[in-house]
C-alpha cells in the first residue's frame, strides 16, 4: 500500500489574514500552547519542537526580542522555501508576526540567501502590505540579504551574519532564544515552519497532530531532483516510505538517494523501504537520486568538497576533518594509500561528530560514512 | 591604498545612513559597495572603516567571508556557475566549456576586456531546474550551451 | 550575588558560582585539561576542541572553555571517549603544523609540542604538510610571523583586536582556506601595528616570534675593535629567571651582571639610572607645563601630560590619536636617554671613541626594537641605542654560552653611570613611573617625601585597568606657591584598551588630570613582549612583587637623591630642561595613518 498521502498543507490554499485572526483572538500563551499540542518540530532539518522554542522565548524577561525567518536555504538538493516564498508569502509573512505576537518581538527580519536576490521586488512589496497593517501589536519586517555562505543557515550562524560578523556558530549554551541578535532573545525559525505555523492557526491542532507519525507530526515539503522524471517540491506526509516517493516522481533504475540533502545520508536499494521521518531517514526535505550510471565516488567527493569550502573554518575537527577526509579518499583512490587508512578517516568521523562547534561539523561525517558502507566495492575497493 | 573618490565616499555616506552605522548594518553597506563598484576596493575598505569606526582588518575579515563580496576587481561581471551535485548531473559540464570558450579563459579568470569573470559557485537552490548560474545579482536556470551563448551577449551589448 | 552550585567532576565534588565555566570548575577541583586556544587573558573562543570533556545528559563532548556551569552537572574529564576526540583533533592540527621542532624559536616551550608529548604522538595519524605554504614576514623591527606554524586557536586576534584594541590581524576567507593573518595579509610592518608583541607572548606555538638579533650582537662582542655595552631595565631582571627554571618573581639580578660580563659585554649599566634620569626631564616638564597653564594662562599648553617611555604607547597615539601628539612628554624613554648619554658622556668618562661603542639594551619589549631603529634617535650623533633585546633572547645568548645563572656569582652594575634609585626600579610595574614621578615632584615643590609609608604610593598599585589619585599640594616651598592647594590630579593606565579609554574621554573634553602615565602592555613593562613566555594574572602579579620588593631593598628611593643623577647634571647637563638636556634627552613624535603605516 502506498504511503503516499499528498496532503496539501502548506502548500494548500489559504485566506490571507486568517492566520492573523486566529492568532489575534486567542492570547500568546494560548498561540504556543496549540504548536505545542500540533506536534509541529522545526522544518528547517534540526527539528526542535516548535511550540517549545517559543515558549522559552518568550519566557524572556528582556523586553527587546527578535523575530528571525531563516531563508538562507542552502542545503544541495533543497529549493522548497524558493517556492514558498515566490508562490505562498503571506502565510510565511503572517507566521512571523504570530511569532511576535506569541513571544513578544517586535522586530522581524527575513535573512534572505544572497543567490535569491531576484525575489526582492516582490518580496519588499509584499511585506510593505503586512508593515503597514494595523495589527494589535508593534511588529515590523524587514530583509536581509546574505552574500553567499552555506554556513549562514545555522541560526547562530545566521545571527552573527546579522550581527555584522563572519557567519560563525556560537557555543551553545546560551541559546539564540536567550543571546542572539545584539545580544538579545532571538527566534529563529524555517520559512517552512512560519508557514505551517499559519495553517494551523487556522485549522487547529488537532488537525495537523493526526497527520504523519507519533514523533513526527504533519506533512513536510520535499525537494525532489536528480535522476527523476518529475522534479520539483512535493508535500506529503511525515512516515512516507522513501520507495513510494521515487515511484511517485518517476526515478528509474535508481542506485542510491541522498535523503536529508548533503548533510543527510545516503540510502541505498536495500533500505528504500524505510520511511522518512524524525528518527528514521532524515526529514530534512531535500532528496537527491541517482541512477545506476552514477559515479558514487564522485558524488561523495562533490559533497566532501562543499564542505571543505562551506565550513566556517573555526573549529579544528570541521576545518581540518573535512579537508582530510576528502584528501584521505583521493588518495586511496590513486593509491597513496592503501584502504587500511579508511579505518583512520572512520575514527576521524567519531571524532567530528562528538567534538564540532556545530551541526556543520558534525553532519560531514554522515554522507561520507553511509556512501562509503553502501558502495565499499565501487569506492574502496577499486 | 588610499584613493578615495567623491563619489565612494558619498555613496558610502548615503549607504551608511540609510541602513544605520551600528555595527550589524556592516553586511548591507558590503553588499551594497560590492553592487555598486563591483567589489570592495582597499579605500572602500577606509571609508567604510572610517564612517562605521569598525577596524580595517575586521571589514576585510567579514567580506572574504562572503563568497559574492568581491575584494579585488574581477571585471563587470562575474558569472558563478553551480558546481554541485543536482547542477552537475543535469549538464553543468557543457555549460563550463561552453562558456570558456565563448569568453577564451578558465575558471578563475577574468576575460581581458575586463567584462567577464568565470567563478564556481555551490548550490543556489535551483536543484529541479539546473544548471544554473548568477550574474552579478542575477540568477539564471535551466541552462543549455545556446541559452548561456544569449545570455553573454546581452550582457556584452549591455542589455542586462 | 551569584549562586553556588555543587558540580562533580572525575568524583570530585566542587562548587562554583553559576555562569563560571566548566573549566574553572574543573581548575577548582584541582582536575587538569588541556587547552590550546584558551587563555585567562583573552575571551572565549572554543574552537580547537582540545578541552573537551564529557558532560552527563548532553549529546556530544563540550568546550569546557566555554560550557557554562547553571545546574549541578556531572562531568568526566578522563574517559576513553575524550581522550580519542581530544587526541585526533590534535593530531589534525599537528597535520597542517609545518616547521620542524629543532630550528623553532619555541623549541622547549610549545604548548602544541607539549600536548603532543602528554598524549603520545608516535607518528602523524594523518598526511603531514610537507611544504611551506606561506612566506616568513620578517619585515618587522619588533615581531616576525611564520604563518606555517598558525594552528588557528586566535589568540592573536583575541588579543589585538579584544585586548589592546590595536586590530592588526585578521580571519579572511572561510573554509579550509581560511587564514589567520595581518589585514589585507599585509606585512605586519605595513599596519598599525604598536609591536607592543602581547601577540607573541599569547600565541602558542612558534607562529609569532620577536625579531633577533642576538647573531649581530655576538659578532659584535666578538669584534675587538668595538667595546660593547649592556643596559639592563627592571622586568627583565624580575623575569628572565622563568627561563632557566626560578620562580616567576626570583630576583636574579646580581648573577645576571655576572652572566652578562662573561658572555663579553664590555660594561653592565642599570637602565634604573636613565628611569630617574627621565623622572628628573619629565617632573621638571610637568611643572612647567603646570606653571604655563596655572599662572601664564597659556592656552595652548596640553593638559593632561601623558608619560612617553612605553614606545608601543608611543606609536599607538600617533596612529589613532596623531592630533594629540603634544600632550605627550617630550621626555624619551630611559633606554633611548640612557643611549644618547652613554655615548656622549659616559663614552668621554671611560675614555671610549664613541664611535665605536654599541649600546644595547636588554628590555621586557619587543617594541624597543622599533624605538631605538626610529630616524630621530641619533641625538649622541651616532645611533643612541643599537639593539634592543628581549628577556627571551638574552636568555638564550647566555644558554648559548653555556652561562646559567644558577652558577653566577652575584656581582654589581658598574660604577659612573652604575645605579638607579628604587625609584627607577619600579618602573617596570604598572604605576611605577607614576610613584616614582610623583615621589620626586612632590618632594620638589613642598619640600617634603610624599606622605605615605615608606614611600609607597599604594592608590597607583597594582592590576586595576586604570587608576587615579589625587594629591593636595600644601604648604608648598615659597617659588612654587602658584600651586598651594591644587589638587595633583593623576591616574595610571595600562594595557591599550584603557589607553582609548582614556583618549576617547580627552576628546570628549572629560578628561580631569594633570599628568597620566600609559603603559601599552598589561601589568606594564612586566609584562611586555619581550618576557618570557607564559604571561597570565599571576605570573604578572609575582613579577610586580619582586620589583617592588627590590625597591624597598635599595636605599636611596627617589630620583633626585641619586647621586650620580645629581653629578650627571653638574657636570654634563647642566640642570633639568637645560638646552643640553633638550638636545640628547627630549625627542618628537610622527602622526601615522589611522588604518596603514602610510595611509
Amino acid at each position: 500500500m502506498s504511503t503516499i498521502k499528498e496532503k496539501k498543507v502548506v502548500l494548500g490554499s489559504y485566506t490571507a489574514g486568517s492566520g492573523l485572526k486566529a492568532a489575534f483572538a486567542m492570547k500568546p500563551q494560548e498561540v504556543i500552547q496549540l504548536l505545542i499540542d500540533s506536534g509541529l518540530r522545526g522544518r528547517g532539518g534540526a527539528g526542535f519542537p516548535t511550540g517549545l522554542k517559543w515558549r522559552f522565548a518568550a519566557n524572556q524577561k528582556e523586553p527587546v526580542k527578535t523575530v528571525i525567518c531563516n531563508a538562507d536555504e542552502g542545503e544541495p538538493g533543497t529549493f522548497k522555501d524558493r517556492v514558498l516564498l515566490t508562490e505562498h508569502i503571506e502565510k510565511v509573512l503572517e507566521g512571523m508576526i504570530i511569532a511576535g505576537y506569541a513571544t513578544g518581538a517586535a522586530e522581524g527580519f527575513i535573512y534572505l540567501r544572497g543567490e535569491y536576490a531576484f525575489m526582492l521586488p516582490v518580496l519588499e512589496s509584499e511585506i510593505e502590505k503586512f508593515n503597514s497593517k494595523k495589527l494589535p501589536f508593534s511588529f515590523k519586517i524587514s530583509v536581509r540579504m546574505g552574500a553567499g555562505a552555506y554556513v549562514c543557515g545555522e541560526e547562530f550562524a545566521l545571527i552573527e551574519s546579522m550581527n555584522g560578523n563572519r557567519g560563525e556558530p556560537r557555543n551553545k549554551p546560551p541559546f539564540p532564544v536567550q543571546k542572539g541578535y545584539l545580544e538579545k532573545p532571538t527566534l529563529v525559525n524555517n520559512v517552512e515552519t512560519f508557514a505551517t505555523v499559519s495553517h494551523i492557526l487556522v485549522n487547529g491542532a488537532d488537525w495537523f497532530a493526526q497527520l504523519g507519525t507519533d514523533k513526527s507530526k504533519g506533512t513536510k515539503l520535499f525537494s525532489i531532483s536528480g535522476d527523476v522524471q518529475r522534479p520539483g517540491v512535493y508535500e506529503f506526509e511525515l512516515g512516507v516510505r522513501l520507495s513510494d516517493i521515487l515511484e511517485f516522481v518517476g526515478a528509474e533504475n535508481t542506485k542510491s538517494v541522498q535523503v536529508g540533502g548533503f548533510s543527510g545520508v545516503n540510502v541505498a536499494k536495500d533500505q528504500f523501504d524505510r520511511p522518512i521521518a524524525f528518527g528514521e531517514l532524515p526529514p530534512g526535505g531535500s532528496i537527491i537520486v541517482f541512477n545506476k550510471d552514477r559515479n558514487m565516488l564522485k558524488v561523495l567527493k562533490n559533497i566532501l568538497e562543499f564542505f571543505e569550502e562551506e565550513s566556517c573554518g573555526q573549529c579544528t575537527p570541521c576545518r581540518e576533518g573535512s579537508y582530510q577526509l576528502l584528501k584521505g579518499l583521493e588518495m586511496i583512490e590513486k593509491g597513496e594509500k592503501s584502504v587500511r587508512y579508511y579505518k583512520e578517516l572512520v575514527t576521524l568521523c567519531e571524532v567530528m561528530k562528538d567534538s564540532a562547534k556545530c551541526g556543520l561539523g558534525q553532519s560531514v561525517p554522515n554522507p561520507f560514512l553511509s556512501i562509503i558502507e553502501n558502495f565499499k566495492d565501487e569506492i574502496l575497493y577499486r | 591604498m588610499d584613493c578615495r573618490t567623491g563619489a565612494l565616499v558619498s555613496f558610502i555616506e548615503r549607504s551608511v545612513k540609510d541602513h544605520g552605522a551600528g555595527r550589524e548594518n556592516l553586511l548591507p553597506v558590503l553588499r551594497d559597495v560590492n553592487d555598486e563598484f563591483g567589489y570592495v576596493s582597499g579605500s572602500a575598505l577606509i571609508e567604510i572603516s572610517r564612517v562605521m569606526d569598525i577596524s580595517i582588518g575586521e571589514i576585510h575579515g567579514v567580506a572574504t567571508f562572503y563568497s559574492f563580496i568581491n575584494v579585488e576587481n574581477k571585471g563587470s561581471y562575474v558569472i558563478r556557475l553551480c558546481k554541485t551535485i543536482s547542477c552537475d548531473m543535469k549538464g553543468k559540464e557543457k555549460i563550463e566549456k561552453t562558456l570558456e570558450r565563448e569568453l577564451g579563459i578558465k575558471f578563475g579568470e577574468t576575460s581581458s576586456d575586463g567584462l567577464f569573470r568565470l567563478e564556481y559557485s555551490n548550490c543556489m537552490g535551483m536543484c529541479d531546474k539546473g544548471p544554473a548560474m548568477l550574474v552579478n545579482n542575477k540568477l539564471f536556470d535551466s541552462l543549455t550551451p545556446e541559452s548561456v551563448l544569449d545570455i553573454v551577449s546581452e550582457y556584452r551589448r549591455k542589455r542586462l | 550575588m551569584s549562586e553556588m552550585i555543587k558540580v562533580n567532576i572525575d568524583g570530585i565534588d566542587v562548587e562554583v558560582e553559576s555562569g563560571s565555566t566548566v573549566l574553572s570548575a574543573c581548575e577548582k577541583a584541582g582536575v587538569k585539561v588541556p587547552v590550546l586556544c584558551h587563555h585567562p587573558d583573552l575571551n572565549v573562543a572554543g574552537v580547537c576542541r582540545i578541552c573537551l570533556v564529557e558532560i552527563e545528559g548532553v549529546g556530544a563532548l563540550q568546550a569546557s572553555c566555554a560550557y557554562p556551569v547553571t545546574q549541578p552537572m556531572k562531568i568526566k574529564t578522563k574517559t576513553d571517549r575524550v581522550r580519542k576526540a581530544r587526541r585526533v583533533n590534535l593530531d589534525l592540527i599537528l597535520a597542517e603544523h609545518y616547521g620542524d621542532c629543532y630550528t623553532c624559536s619555541r623549541n622547549g616551550n610549545c604548548e602544541l609540542r607539549k600536548l603532543a608529548d602528554e598524549y603520545g604522538v608516535d607518528k602523524f595519524r594523518f598526511p603531514h604538510v610537507q611544504a611551506p605554504r606561506y612566506k616568513k614576514d620578517t619585515k618587522s623591527f619588533s615581531i616576525i610571523r611564520d604563518q606555517d606554524k598558525c594552528i588557528h586557536c586566535k589568540r592573536c586576534i583575541r588579543t589585538c583586536i579584544d585586548m589592546q584594541k590595536v586590530n592588526v590581524y585578521e580571519t579572511a576567507n572561510k573554509g579550509h582556506a581560511v587564514e589567520i593573518q595581518v589585514a589585507l595579509n599585509k606585512s605586519i610592518a605595513d599596519v598599525v601595528c604598536i609591536n607592543c608583541g602581547q601577540c607573541v607572548n599569547r600565541c602558542p606555538t612558534g607562529a609569532l616570534w620577536t625579531q633577533d638579533v642576538s647573531d649581530q650582537v655576538w659578532e659584535d662582542i666578538e669584534n675587538p675593535d668595538l667595546f660593547v655595552i649592556m643596559q639592563t631595565a627592571p622586568s627583565p631582571r624580575a623575569a628572565i629567571g622563568e627561563e632557566f627554571g626560578y620562580a616567576p618573581g626570583t630576583r636574579v639580578t646580581k648573577r645576571l651582571n655576572a652572566a652578562m660580563r662573561r658572555a663579553g659585554f664590555d660594561r653592565v649599566l642599570d637602565t634604573n639610572f636613565a628611569a630617574d634620569l627621565t623622572i628628573m626631564e619629565e617632573g621638571t616638564e610637568l611643572l612647567e607645563r603646570l606653571h604655563k597653564a596655572i599662572v601664564l594662562k597659556d592656552k595652548k599648553v596640553k593638559i593632561p601630560m601623558f608619560t612617553s617611555c612605553s614606545p608601543g604607547w608611543v606609536k599607538f597615539i600617533e596612529h589613532y590619536y596623531p592630533d594629540y601628539l603634544d600632550h605627550l612628554s617630550s621626555c624619551k624613554s630611559p633606554q633611548q636617554m640612557y643611549g644618547a648619554i652613554i655615548k656622549t658622556y659616559y663614552a668621554e668618562k671611560i675614555g671610549v671613541d664613541p664611535s665605536k661603542i654599541r649600546t644595547v639594551a636588554l628590555m621586557p619589549c619587543s617594541a624597543k626594537k622599533y624605538e631605538c631603529n626610529r630616524p630621530e634617535m641619533c641625538d649622541s650623533g651616532y645611533r643612541d641605542v643599537d639593539y634592543g633585546l628581549t628577556t627571551r633572547e638574552m636568555a638564550m645568548m647566555l644558554k648559548e654560552a653555556g652561562l646559567h645563572l644558577a652558577d653566577m656569582p652575584l656581582e654589581e652594575f658598574d660604577p659612573v653611570l652604575g645605579e638607579g634609585s628604587g625609584a627607577g626600579m619600579i618602573f617596570g610595574a604598572t604605576g611605577g613611573v607614576m610613584e616614582a614621578a610623583i615621589r620626586t615632584v612632590y618632594e620638589l615643590v613642598t619640600g617634603r617625601p610624599v606622605p605615605f609609608e615608606r614611600l609607597n604610593i599604594m592608590p597607583v598599585r597594582g592590576m586595576e585597568a586604570i587608576k587615579d589619585a589625587t594629591l593636595k599640594l600644601e604648604n608648598v616651598k615659597e617659588e612654587y606657591k602658584w600651586l598651594e592647594g591644587v589638587e595633583l590630579k593623576v591616574a595610571v593606565a595600562h594595557g591599550t584598551a584603557n589607553a582609548k579609554i582614556l583618549m576617547e574621554q580627552l576628546i570628549e573634553g572629560k578628561l580631569d588630570y594633570h599628568f597620566i602615565e600609559i603603559m601599552a602592555c598589561p601589568g606594564g613593562c612586566l609584562g611586555g613582549g619581550g618576557q618570557p613566555i607564559p604571561t597570565t594574572p599571576e605570573i604578572r602579579l609575582a613579577r610586580a612583587k619582586a620589583i617592588y620588593q627590590e625597591d624597598e631593598d635599595i636605599v636611596i628611593r627617589k630620583s633626585h637623591e641619586n647621586p650620580l643623577i645629581i653629578k650627571l647634571y653638574n657636570e654634563f647637563l647642566g640642570k633639568p630642561g637645560s638646552h643640553k638636556a633638550h638636545d640628547l634627552l627630549h625627542t618628537h613624535y610622527t602622526k601615522r595613518g589611522r588604518y596603514f603605516v602610510k595611509d
